[in-house]
């Protein structure tokens, strides 16, 4: 019997090395591996989609009407909701990073997939990204009157002391939870249903070789297989929710910063 | 006892984290339910902030997580 190896999967391997040297930096690796290759999948799925369904009918079809209600629920839900009518310049980012994270946690579950957003690397820059989105923004909108964002409204001087370290401590410890957040529960997901799958396996065969009550190891694959479909379907929907909740979180930030005067 | 059996106790004992991540995705599905029913005209609008602190009470328990891979892998 093959060893159970939970983490295997989320190896990276390189499929075409590419490496030269670059004066100053010395060797530099920018091979293309698997990872690289399944985020080239999904980049293309989201714009096949998109090129395939923005036929700009007045009676939309199907694929219209998909990309139609997720722009919607986007623009609703997120940066309208969430930030309001000033949010409406990020839609564009928001709808991006929503996208993305779906279609690459979503394609992770396709059989022998690669989930991209179970590398720690990967969630990192994408939450690096968000993060630096951010302080430019805040900036730019708001100057110096940006460092007000840790200043709570109302707050007696004497207690600066205490909560103006809390308010920055949670304000940079952001980058930090939303990388963790998608990347555990991509690597969580993935390994508990590998784990329930190798005792598919492991009591099948048990059942099948033992004699007397060993038999019994047959009902317990058949408890577990039952257990990897509703994984594999709770997997699905966390898959999305992950990307919803990034793409909120985005938002929550964002409007922070951008209604910083208003208190919206 | 040995180290390495050390590092897989200690590794499992920081999986405990989840207890509270549990109880508070409870606490905050259930209370998310109960208004719900009481006012459903409302609960469409609450659902966004239903999932933020889901994000929010599943982090916490992600810390326990890394707690345990670092433990395991370092």
């Amino acid at each position: 019997m093959a060893a159970i190896e939970p983490m295997e999967q989320f190896l990276v391997h390189k499929v075409v090395p590419i490496e030269f040297p670059v004066p100053g930096l010395g060797m530099v690796d920018v091979s293309i591996t698997n990872s690289v290759i399944f985020m080239m999948i999904a980049a293309s799925l989201i714009c096949l989609f998109f090129f395939t369904a923005a036929k700009r009918a007045l009676v939309p079809g199907r694929g219209q009407a998909l990309a139609e209600m997720m722009y919607g629920m986007v623009d609703g839900v997120l940066t309208g909701g969430i930030i309001g009518d000033r949010g409406r310049p990020f839609l564009p980012f928001v709808f991006t990073l929503f996208l993305m994270i779906a279609t690459l946690n979503l394609i992770g579950l396709a059989p022998g997939g690669f989930t991209v957003t179970s590398q720690l690397a990967v969630t990192g820059t994408l939450a690096v990204m968000t993060f630096l989105t951010v302080l430019v923004v805040g900036f730019a909108r708001n100057g110096l009157g940006f460092f007000k964002l840790f200043w709570p409204s109302g707050m007696h001087p004497a207690m600066s002391a205490f909560l103006l370290p809390i308010e920055l401590i949670s304000f940079l410890i952001r980058p930090f939870t939303l990388a963790l957040r998608l990347f555990g529960n991509m690597l969580g997901g993935h390994v508990v249903v590998y784990i329930f799958a190798s005792f598919v396996i492991g009591l099948g065969v048990w059942g099948l070789h033992g004699v007397g009550l060993n038999n019994l190891g047959l009902l317990g694959s058949g408890l577990a297989f039952l257990m990897v479909v509703a994984l594999t379907a709770l997997d699905f929907v966390i898959a999305v929710i992950q990307a919803f909740v990034w793409a909120a979180l985005t938002c929550v930030y964002l409007n922070e910063v951008v209604n910083l005067d208003h208190g919206h | 006892m040995d180290a390495q059996a050390a590092k897989y106790i200690g590794a499992g004992l920081a999986m405990t984290g989840l207890i509270g991540a549990g109880a508070g995705l409870g606490i905050l599905f259930g209370n998310y339910l109960q208004a719900a029913i009481r006012n459903p005209a409302a609960a469409a609008g609450e659902r966004t902030y239903l999932f933020l602190g889901m994000a929010l009470a599943e982090t916490m328990g992600l810390f326990g997580l890394v707690m345990g891979l670092l433990i395991l892998f370092s």
